[in-house]
């Protein structure tokens, strides 16, 4: 027998649970309390209502780039939800609602942003790493950390993020191929949000999907709708409890769409159609969620209301918090180790002489 | 003649480069459909079409890997890598085959790529884009490290990048892309690459740079002129490898005073380099010590402190005037 097929599962599912129209497939369900349901849908509408906070800082330069998260929000959120507190997560830069749900607060996101460290304090009691923008350079060190949860014992498991563009680098590969041969407690989540800038999913990879990539891995490849809140959960309580017990690794292929722009440095409509987006709009995760809410009658017009103007001042206290922030000048210079090198201690008289010199004499008039 | 920003003339060198040469191809990230972050490629595609302008999945490893293959088999490929800080996702083909190829088969196999990407700070950017690692690179045999302080510059170096026979990482600073125009001639320039310029000359001091560090070095000079009665000369070195030491050492042993001015770190930057080369070649031409005004030996700070980083006109005044008076 020259030829014959290899004895490999290539056994691979796509999952959803609520169709774009809202209608439910009861028997994927997953069991989340009523009260965790609302909670979830006000900190996917804080995403969104931040995120569009933060397009409007950018455009009256009260804020840098930005690269926002619009229609992604359940495949982060999701995830975030099927964690325990002192699991791992590892974000790229598109996981807003999952931090959001974490605990991360608001003006440490617009910090991050608006230019300053500070939007790097991991919030104290969390296992979380800062955003990561060398994209999917973070795979490797989320494949390190399952690995120390690993040896560490204890059953904690860690989730790494990434994009499709992603998808392509060196890391994303060597991460997932460490991952499987150590068997380790990684779940590797790739937001296919279809574009990396202006490079279309189906230009960024020949495989038709995202999730077969497990195959060659010897792991678990498993398709979600990533616009699908409770798909998404769903399908990382099934990949962590499988991770916390020693099952290894599983590739979450979450597929969503990026409504909005790459960044608002990138203008889309130079290589996307706006027929492509409107045929996503429906698709949005967040009125998805929210017919789903208004069906099991946890939400109401009242109920909506109150939410809203919850998000509308805990924003706007956000916003006060960053933009009070100040700038410690010759803060770089005391954190590049942990004890500073002569040349470094230099370093800081010298730009401590240039910046009091450079200091006016007498102090501005405050400014109303 | 054509008034252009450095981007637009960039995008006219390679457009020229790619009409001259049919095995002159781009390749990167959003070179195409997009015509590039920064739009340097801009009417590639639409002009030379997808084999010839090709937008590439994200990997910036495959990116040089194909260079090198394609270099291989007669084409000149230029490459885009998107930012300089993500050009250590391909830094072991750069250090392991683009500098080495010539070595090892002795000339058989060689790597005439061009390695483009938008260096150094002062964008305002998000982590990781605005950091200058010219010396990283500078350090590695093998490799000709170029970086243009303005349009004209750009346009005439990366045209003599193209033609090169051997490999070019080329530094376009972000912080110059679009900050002024320059007259640009109708007939494509070269310059030599590992030469340099006088940008200014002067009598008193030689002020030696390169890169979006000029224009701050030029305007310490007027300050210097105007305020203090100095007149300093500006080197703009256009290459830092190969380096020239004739053009430093022939303006310091005239002046006997020198101080050098880049944006990335002190420790081991081409500052470094210079000086010594002061040092080895004019010493007793020297009437001070020579100065740096450089980065600091920190990472860069997010763009809120950026400038804090970032040499100013006052730090080059500064340490100018402290040579000065020695
Ligand atoms: C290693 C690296 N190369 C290039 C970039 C520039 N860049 C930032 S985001 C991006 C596209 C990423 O696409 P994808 O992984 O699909 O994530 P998405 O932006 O769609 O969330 C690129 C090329 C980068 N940040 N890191
Ligand atoms: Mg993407």
């Amino acid at each position: 027998m020259p030829r014959e097929p290899l004895p490999i599962s290539t056994r691979l599912e796509t999952l959803s649970v609520l169709t774009a129209d809202g209608q439910l497939d009861r028997a994927l369900e997953p069991a989340v309390p009523h009260a965790d349901l609302r909670r979830l849908y006000k900190t996917m509408l804080a995403a969104r209502r931040l995120d569009e906070r933060c397009l409007m800082l950018q455009r009256q330069g009260r804020m840098g780039t930005y690269g926002p998260s619009k229609g992604q929000e359940a495949a982060s959120l999701g995830v975030a939800y099927a964690l325990e507190r002192d699991d791992w997560f590892v974000p790229t830069f598109r996981e807003l609602a999952g931090l959001l749900w974490r605990g991360w607060p608001m003006h440490t996101w617009m910090l991050y942003w608006g230019g300053h460290e500070a939007g790097n304090a991991v919030p104290p009691g969390l296992n979380d790493l800062p955003i990561c923008v060398p994209i999917a350079s973070q795979c490797q060190y989320g494949m390190g950390i399952a690995w120390g949860c690993k040896l560490r014992g204890g059953g904690r498991v860690c989730v790494a993020f990434c994009g499709d563009g992603g998808t392509s680098e060196g890391d994303f590969h060597e991460a997932l191929n460490f991952a499987g041969v150590y068997n380790l407690p990684l779940v590797m989540v790739v937001q296919n949000n279809h574009w990396a800038i202006s490079i279309p999913r189906s230009c960024q990879t020949r495989a038709a999907t995202i999730a077969q990539k497990a195959v060659a891995y010897g792991i678990d490849g498993l398709q979600v709708d990533g616009n699908d809140l409770l798909a998404v959960i769903a399908a990382t309580r099934e990949a962590v409890d499988k991770a916390r017990t020693g099952g290894g690794p599983t590739l979450i292929e979450a597929v969503t769409y990026r409504l909005s722009m790459h960044t608002t440095a990138d203008d889309p409509k130079k290589y996307r159609t706006d027929a492509e987006v409107r045929e996503w709009e429906p698709r949005d995760p967040l009125p998805r969620f929210r017919a789903y809410l208004q069906k099991k009658k946890l939400l109401d017009a009242k109920i909506e209301q109150v939410i809203e103007e919850e998000i509308t001042a805990e924003l706007e206290a956000a916003v006060r918090q960053y933009e009070q922030q100040t700038v410690d000048a010759t803060e770089f210079l005391r954190h590049v180790f942990a004890e500073p090198t002569p040349e470094l201690r230099a370093q800081l008289a010298e730009l401590e002489a240039h910046l009091a010199a450079r200091r006016p004499a007498r102090p501005p008039a405050p400014v109303s | 003649m054509a008034l252009l920003t450095m981007v637009k003339a960039l995008n006219l060198a390679l457009a020229e480069a790619m009409r001259a040469d049919p095995n002159v191809l781009v390749l990167g990230q959003d070179v195409g459909q997009d015509e590039g972050v920064f739009r340097v490629t801009e009417g590639l595609l639409q002009e030379f079409g997808p084999n010839r302008c090709i937008d590439t999945p994200l990997a910036e490893a495959a990116i040089l890997g194909a260079g090198i293959g394609l270099g291989f088999t007669g084409f000149r490929p230029v490459c885009e890598l998107q930012f300089d800080g993500f050009s250590f996702q391909a830094f072991h083909q750069t250090e392991n085959h683009v500098r080495r190829f010539r070595s090892r088969t002795r000339g058989r196999y060689t790597c005439p790529l061009v390695i483009r990407m938008p260096y150094g700070g002062g964008i305002r950017a998000i982590e990781h884009h605005s950091e200058a690692p010219e010396a990283t690179y500078a350090h590695l045999a093998g490799l000709k490290v170029v970086i243009p302080s303005g349009p004209r510059n750009a346009r005439a170096l990366l045209r003599a990048a193209i033609y090169d026979p051997d490999p070019v990482i080329f530094f376009e600073p972000k912080a110059v892309y679009r900050s002024f125009r320059e007259e640009v001639p109708d007939e494509p320039e070269t310059l030599p690459i590992g030469k340099g310029v006088v940008a200014r000359p002067g009598r008193d001091v030689t002020l030696i740079t390169y890169g979006a560090m000029l224009r701050v070095t030029l305007e310490a000079a007027e300050e210097l002129k105007d305020g203090h009665g100095i007149d300093a000369e500006v080197l703009d070195l256009l290459s830092v490898a190969p380096l020239d030491g004739e053009l430093i050492n022939a303006s310091v042993r005239r002046t006997g005073r020198a101080v050098v001015v880049h944006e990335a770190p002190r420790h081991c930057g081409v500052g470094a380099e210079i000086v010594a080369r002061i040092v080895e070649d004019s010493l007793v031409y020297l009437e001070a010590p020579v100065k740096r005004v450089t980065g600091y030996d920190a990472i860069i700070p997010y763009f809120q402190n950026e400038l804090t980083y970032l040499p100013d006109p006052a730090r080059v005044v500064r340490a100018t005037l402290e040579t000065v008076r020695f």
